[in-house]
């Protein structure tokens, strides 16, 4: 039995929040831009095909052009050299858009403690979710999914997100 | 048993001693001698050019295959040499298996020593590489610029006085204007054609983002419409600096390292890494270890052969083949993690060895593996063969001749595309190959076609070896024993000082090399991986050099597409199988 405002709009409408409707259609349909450079990027290939099936989360629209994606995979080594790209394939994003480092390298530089290697790609662009491993099961990366969509549900449409986020290319 | 280390002298009576001689009275200027299977040849800088092109032009020398060039910094070096820089080009007879080393001293990087860039193509981005990472200047060279790092860097990082972690930021991109006018005028594209009325040049960039490119690699061209009148190449993107690590870690801390340099047929990268520090501490490694390493190449083989045609036919629209070949790799994967309890990152090999036996139930698995393998292959092939949209899109596109491909220095797949069949595994057998029976498919056209099906076949053969070896694997340890180089058995670590000792000196100072440098191959997925050492005496060395096949077969990418259409490079990315760890390291 319906109470207040939703018994006088009979059985055919439902109210809610518009955080919770935006939330629970953006966290079914990511749709992610994969930044892949190395090794997890095999690993993510393996995400995606039939055996672990990224579609059974909604993320299986994977885009190459950022302004169609909002979930930035970062799977990979990013070097200084591809520094530069990858802020630039940040910004082209449009909002609401989430990160997720994947792999020790993204997350840190991993092994990579050199020269030319970026030290994690959170001294470029914010990151939301990182994935350990070298590189990680594709069970990890759905588990990095599946974070960035319970963090999505806690969030509300009114607030922008890492505005005031600064990294060394700033 | 002890291992024996050979003196150099020993290894020149083991060599037949007039092929020395040859090498003496063609170039009584140098010295040369014998390092393992190679000749190594010092001169001096001004008879350097006259030497590669005897080495070359010679019919009794015929080294037409430049197979890699690399800097040596003997700053630090224990032993003090007649100048502190060195380079060394590594030259190979391919149908001789004749391998041969110029070494020449650098007395000043900045003058430099004169480029071998008309005789060999692939010097182009050898000399390049050295020029970045060691500053030493190649004098004519025609396009001297960075290759690995960024264009704003400053200074030369593989350089002994380059500090590991003084990383520079980058901000922006090259715009590579002024190479790409050049290539078109190379071409013959003048600048009043560009001007005309009826050709518009259109630059367009492919990458270093970009979902063709399966990696990071910026494809820069020049069309005309479709047609790409000019194309030049940036890599780099994914340079992680294996080398200048290297330096710092012992030897069996480098092999979760090279791991990550093929990533797609690891264990493979383990495996020619450590026989090359074998060969020269003159390990010979038990019989079981040397079939299972056999058997473990050629089944990472057949899963590089599968990445990469799965995603050359993702290129061409044929999505159903990437399916069939990913899941059987997909389950191989598990198959391996069963195994090394990794999936992709092996680090199966030491130095000595084996990491462990193969476990109980392994061979069944393994057939069954292969089954799979071949069920899937099978299905792909039947969409691929008479598939008429396959064939127009390969066949006769992209097309290299068997000498551009060996002046670029291609090895591997796609130099036998092109119709030269040369194989390490045949030309320069190790582990027993010659007592196996495979065959050696090569290409006659050397187009798309030719790559793509020659690493169909080569996946039958490669299963083919495969189930040799595993009829014929003998019983056995896969350690030798060797308290210098091999880790003591566990119970001997906790329970008696010796062991603890012995480990302890094995981790900390590393399995020791004796004082030297060489060169040591091996046919990877992608071609002859070779690795150039030098070593100090001490347990880390004291540098080390990658011979990526990728990195030439990059180099000659743009002889392939150009006169061919935009969608034609996509795909020729895609069957010369370019690998981003391996191509930058």
């Amino acid at each position: 039995m319906a109470l207040g405002l939703e018994a006088k709009l009979g059985d055919n409408v439902m109210t809610s929040t518009l955080d919770y409707i935006v939330n629970w259609g953006r966290e079914n349909s990511l749709w992610p831009f994969v930044y892949g450079t190395a090794c997890c990027a095999i690993e993510f290939m393996s995400t995606a095909a039939s055996l672990h099936d990224i579609s059974r989360y909604g993320a299986e629209v994977v885009r190459f052009s950022p302004r169609q994606a909002d979930l930035l995979l970062v799977c990979g080594t990013v070097s200084y050299k591809q520094a530069p790209i990858l802020k630039r394939i940040y910004e082209q994003m449009p909002e609401p858009k989430w990160v997720i480092a994947i792999g020790a390298c993204a997350s840190s530089g991993g092994i990579y403690d050199n020269y030319c290697t970026v030290q994690g790609i959170d001294t470029i662009i914010p990151v939301d979710v990182y994935i350990s491993g070298c590189p990680p099961r594709p069970e990890a990366i759905l588990d990095g999914l599946m974070k960035i969509q319970n963090q999505i549900k806690g969030e509300t449409v009114l607030e922008d997100r890492h505005k005031d986020f600064k990294g060394i290319l700033d | 048993m002890k291992i024996a280390i050979k003196t150099l002298k020993e290894f020149s009576t083991d060599m037949n001693a007039t092929a020395l001689e040859k090498f003496q009275a063609a170039f009584p200027d140098a010295t040369c001698k014998v390092v393992l299977d190679s000749v190594v040849i010092d001169v001096q800088p001004d008879k350097l050019e006259s030497t590669l092109a005897g080495l070359k032009n010679d019919p009794a020398f015929n080294c037409g295959l430049l197979l890699d060039v690399t800097g040596i910094d003997y700053k630090d070096y224990p032993k003090t040499t007649e100048t502190r820089f060195y380079v060394v080009y590594t030259v190979r007879n391919w149908q001789d298996n004749l391998l041969v080393q110029v070494r020449t001293p650098v007395v000043d990087p900045e003058k430099g020593i004169p480029t071998a860039t008309h005789l060999f193509d692939s010097a182009l981005w050898g000399e390049r590489e050295v020029w970045d990472q060691y500053g030493i200047n190649f004098q004519n060279h025609p396009d001297l610029r960075r290759i690995l790092n960024h264009y704003q860097f400053e200074g030369h990082p593989l350089r002994k006085d380059y500090d590991i972690r003084k990383g520079q930021v980058c901000i922006g991109n090259d715009s590579l204007e002024k190479e790409i006018r050049a290539r078109l005028a190379n071409n013959g594209v003048a600048e009043s054609t560009m001007k005309d009325i009826n050709t518009e040049i259109m630059f367009l960039n492919l990458g270093p983002s970009h979902p063709a490119t399966h990696g990071a690699i910026r494809i820069l061209t020049a069309l005309d419409g479709e047609t790409i009148m000019a194309n030049i190449n940036e890599i780099g993107y994914l340079h992680r600096g294996f080398e200048k690590t290297s330096e710092n870690l012992t030897y069996n801390q480098i092999i979760p390292l090279t791991d990550r340099l093929n990533y797609c047929s690891s264990m493979m990268n383990n495996i020619a890494y450590v026989k090359a520090v074998e060969s020269w501490l003159g390990i010979e490694i038990t019989e079981r270890a040397q079939f299972m390493r056999v058997v473990l190449s050629e089944f990472y083989r057949v899963l590089d052969h599968l990445v990469c045609i799965a995603a050359n036919m993702v290129d061409m629209g044929g999505l159903t083949n990437y399916w069939y070949l990913y899941n059987e790799k997909e389950t191989a994967y598990d198959f391996i993690s069963r195994l090394t309890g990794a999936r992709l990152t092996s680090s199966f090999t030491r130095i000595g060895g084996m990491y462990r036996d193969f476990y109980e139930g392994w061979e069944s698995d393994l057939e069954l593996q292969l089954r799979d393998i071949e069920k899937g292959i099978g299905d792909s092939i039947k969409l691929v063969l008479k598939n008429r949209i396959v064939h127009d899109r390969t066949k006769d596109v992209c097309v290299l001749s068997a000498e551009d491909a060996l002046s670029y220095g291609f090895t591997g797949p796609t130099l036998r595309a092109s119709g030269v069949p040369f194989d390490l595994r045949k030309d320069a057998p190790y582990y027993n190959y010659e007592s196996f029976d495979f065959e050696i498919p090569v290409g006659s056209k050397g187009d798309i076609y030719d790559r793509i099906m020659i690493r169909f076949e080569e996946m039958f053969q490669s299963i083919r070896i495969i189930r040799q070896a595993m009829k014929f694997i003998p019983e056995g340890s896969v350690f030798i024993e060797d308290s210098q180089v091999v880790l003591p058995p566990k119970a001997d670590v906790y329970n008696n000082i010796e062991g603890l000792a012995n480990h302890f000196k094995l981790i900390f100072e590393g399995v020791k090399t004796p004082a030297g440098e060489w060169y040591d191959s091996f046919e990877a997925a992608n071609g002859e991986l070779g690795f150039h050492f030098v070593s100090d005496g001490s347990g880390r060395p004291y540098k080390l050099k990658v011979r990526p096949p990728c990195f030439y077969i990059m180099g000659g990418f743009h002889k392939m597409v150009e006169g061919n259409m935009i969608a034609d490079a996509v795909i020729n990315l895609g069957s010369i199988n370019i690998i981003g760890g391996e191509l930058d390291r």
